[in-house]
């Protein structure tokens, strides 16, 4: 099955400081792959220069291809032709995104009508219809209400109805609930998973809440400084996750459940992008960091169980050192 | 044990505006409220924006006046807000914000920072002074080269560190934190929790610990109270509330952390949202959104009671029984 969208190469650098360091992602029809990592890592800037969405001080190299389209360099009208229409985005803050001064159906039918060129009542109808599927209590009641007349659950749900409108084949959410409190925070997680499932459209989901990728997505990539250190299945990264970071940023969240241990943080701090280090840009945080890391960085590689990693040292993994012993009583018998 | 922190009864009413030209409207942020926090102890109060929290932790250490009931400090009750007595008493019990950045003079490196309570409390000399900073410093885990730094020049969870040394440096008995580590990296939070942990087992310090994230809060806090629209509707020690949630929020609240490893399905997701703090719905605040409220819920406000062996609740229909809650 070809991919939907293929990222090769991907680099950015803001005022000649290097923020992206070659990015490789493929995100398959109908996927949900989810990007985690803490603040600066580059999780959104790598969807940000895919859209050619960042200021003109950024410098973006690599390809991007949607498809048989090539929206690297492509042209502003190309660009506009895909953004919102083939591949929508939800931000973190969603009553900023809307507009304040335009009733939130006129927003709809707007969106409506740029990307599927629906007018009038049918535009209308359809936007009462995203509404509903969002689930917008009495959209009809509520079509000539402002932003501000709705709460914040509502106003992302708002942002979502209208990311739908251009029946995406891909939707970008960028840390869609980080800013919504934990009852409302479920309940977009919810319509999300929901949405993608009823429309079969791909998601990307940005987010720094592991808990919260692990219930949406089935493929994460970890990024840690420009760069993704691991990337696999959401099951298998989760439950045996070898990167060390990767590790770190598990045993670092509190749990809901089992004893209240102290928490094992990742001593240091992330590094800046002026002053990365030579080798491995983790070493200087890491506990199974030796004279080989500082030295040399490691390349993303492919393994045995389908993920990828970009670590010299990497946590043991518990499944193939059973299957290493079950080979080693099997050549005794 | 006596409490160090008792607050009885608290109400704070704002006046809130409907519309630009419409007529004030009373909003009880905070609604009859009454807990303790005892010499050494955690108390965490978890809730959802509107809840009240943040409101309810100013009043605790005066700087929001309290318009019914009362504080009481070391057994006395809290001065007046910005009277003599109550600024000496502020030296016994400090604040800790979210944001570390606007809770910083960028103007003044962090020494001086740092320095600032202890002149203003006029406590020990110039030199004692410094060395108290210095201590202060190592204590929460910055190099001494960074005394000479300036706000904009650290990180996120450095400034932290410093907003805490800040508070440290009276040597308070009482640590009020907001949101303290909400605004931080899950690397760097875990940092600060343990931060605050190991100065608590070191100095005895009792902390209010306001926050949204339940996780945290169930790591750092000995009690926990789960507030709703101003009003506390359980309160229980840390691992036994979270281990048995007896009020249908709390379950709610508990069960809407994404967890890896947990699935979607199986989960209570709450429909609808917070009511609006000004329209508070009659009886229980909490009934349009409760599965199983019924008549008694949507007339009558339920009292905080006993649920457990140190357990409250304010729900109709939990009683001390441990299963029935389940309906």
């Amino acid at each position: 099955m070809s991919n939907l969208v293929e990222i090769r190469d991907l680099r950015v650098a803001f005022d000649g400081v290097p923020v992206l360091h070659g990015i490789d992602l493929d995100v398959a029809p109908g996927e949900a792959l989810g990007l985690v990592g803490e603040s600066g890592c580059g999780k959104s800037v790598t969807w940000l220069a895919a859209l050619g969405l960042l200021p003109s001080k950024a410098r973006v190299t690599g390809s991007v291809r949607l498809g048989d389209t090539d929206l690297s360099g492509a042209p502003r009208s190309r660009l506009e032709s895909v953004r919102g229409g083939r591949i929508a985005m939800i931000f973190q803050d969603p009553s900023s995104a809307l507009n304040p001064v335009l009733k939130v159906g006129k927003q709809l039918c707007e969106a409506l009508r740029l990307h599927r060129g629906l007018t009038g009542q049918a535009a209308q109808s359809e936007a009462l219809r995203l509404m509903d599927m969002v689930g917008i209590p009495d959209a009809r009641g509520r079509f000539t209400l402002y932003p501000h007349e709705f709460s914040g659950g509502q106003c992302q749900r708002l942002m979502i109805a209208m990311a739908l409108a251009g029946e995406p084949d891909l939707l970008i959410a960028d840390e869609p609930t980080t800013a919504l409190d934990a009852t409302i925070q479920a309940q977009i997680l919810d319509l999300l998973s929901r949405l993608r499932a009823e429309m079969n459209m791909a998601m990307v989901f940005i987010s720094h809440d592991l808990g919260a990728v692990a219930q949406v997505c089935e493929r994460v990539c970890v990024m840690y400084a420009g760069r993704i250190v691991e990337q696999g299945a959401v099951g298998l990264l989760f439950d045996r996750p070898r990167h060390p970071y990767t590790r770190g940023l598990f045993d670092a969240i509190p749990r809901l459940y089992g004893p209240r241990a102290p928490l094992v943080p990742i001593p240091g701090t992330v590094p800046d992008p002026r002053r990365l280090p030579r080798g491995c840009a983790f070493a200087p945080r890491c506990s199974h960091a030796r004279d080989f890391c500082q030295d040399e960085r490691p390349s993303l590689l492919g393994q045995r169980d389908g993920r990828k990693l970009a670590c010299a040292y990497p946590q043991p993994d518990p499944g193939l050192q059973e299957e290493q012993q079950r080979q080693r009583e099997g050549l005794l018998q | 044990m006596t409490a160090l922190l008792e607050a009885r009864d608290l109400v704070r009413v704002y006046h809130g505006r409907q519309g630009l030209f419409g007529s004030a409207v009373p909003v009880r942020a905070v609604d009859g409220v009454s807990l303790q926090v005892r010499p050494g102890e955690t108390l965490g109060i978890v809730g959802e924006s509107g809840s009240g929290k943040s409101t309810l932790g100013r009043m605790l250490l005066g700087i929001d006046a309290a318009q019914g009931g009362e504080v009481r400090f070391d057994g006395a009750p809290l001065p007046a807000a910005a009277t003599p007595d109550w600024r000496a008493l502020r030296g016994r019990m400090q604040m800790v914000y979210q944001d570390p950045l606007g809770a910083l003079d960028r103007r003044l490196t962090i020494a001086a920072q740092i320095r600032e309570p202890l002149d203003i409390h006029r406590i020990g000399s110039g030199a004692e002074r410094a060395q108290r900073v210095e201590e202060l410093m190592q204590a929460v885990g910055l190099r001494p080269d960074q005394a000479d730094r300036y706000p904009h020049e650290l990180s996120g969870g450095q400034r932290q560190r410093v907003v805490i040394a800040r508070a440290l440096a009276t040597r308070p008995d009482l640590l009020v934190c907001d949101e303290p580590v909400s605004a931080l990296d899950v690397s760097i939070q875990a940092q600060v929790v343990n931060l605050l942990r190991d100065l608590q087992a070191q100095t005895r310090l009792s902390m209010v610990f306001i926050s949204h994230d339940l996780k945290v809060v169930r790591n750092l806090c000995d009690r926990v109270a789960v507030m709703y629209l101003g009003r506390i509707v359980e309160e229980g020690p840390a691992e036994e509330l979270f281990a048995d949630p007896k009020h249908p929020y709390t379950q709610a609240l508990i069960s809407s952390v994404p967890e890896p490893g947990r699935p979607l399905d199986g989960r209570v997701i709450l429909q609808g949202e917070p009511p609006n703090p000004a329209k508070r719905p009659p009886g229980c605040a909490f009934h349009p959104r409760c599965s199983i409220a019924t008549d008694i819920c949507r007339g009558q406000v339920p009292d905080l009671r006993q649920v457990a062996a140190r357990q409250t609740a304010a729900c109709h229909h939990v009683t001390g029984a441990p299963a029935s809650h389940a309906a």
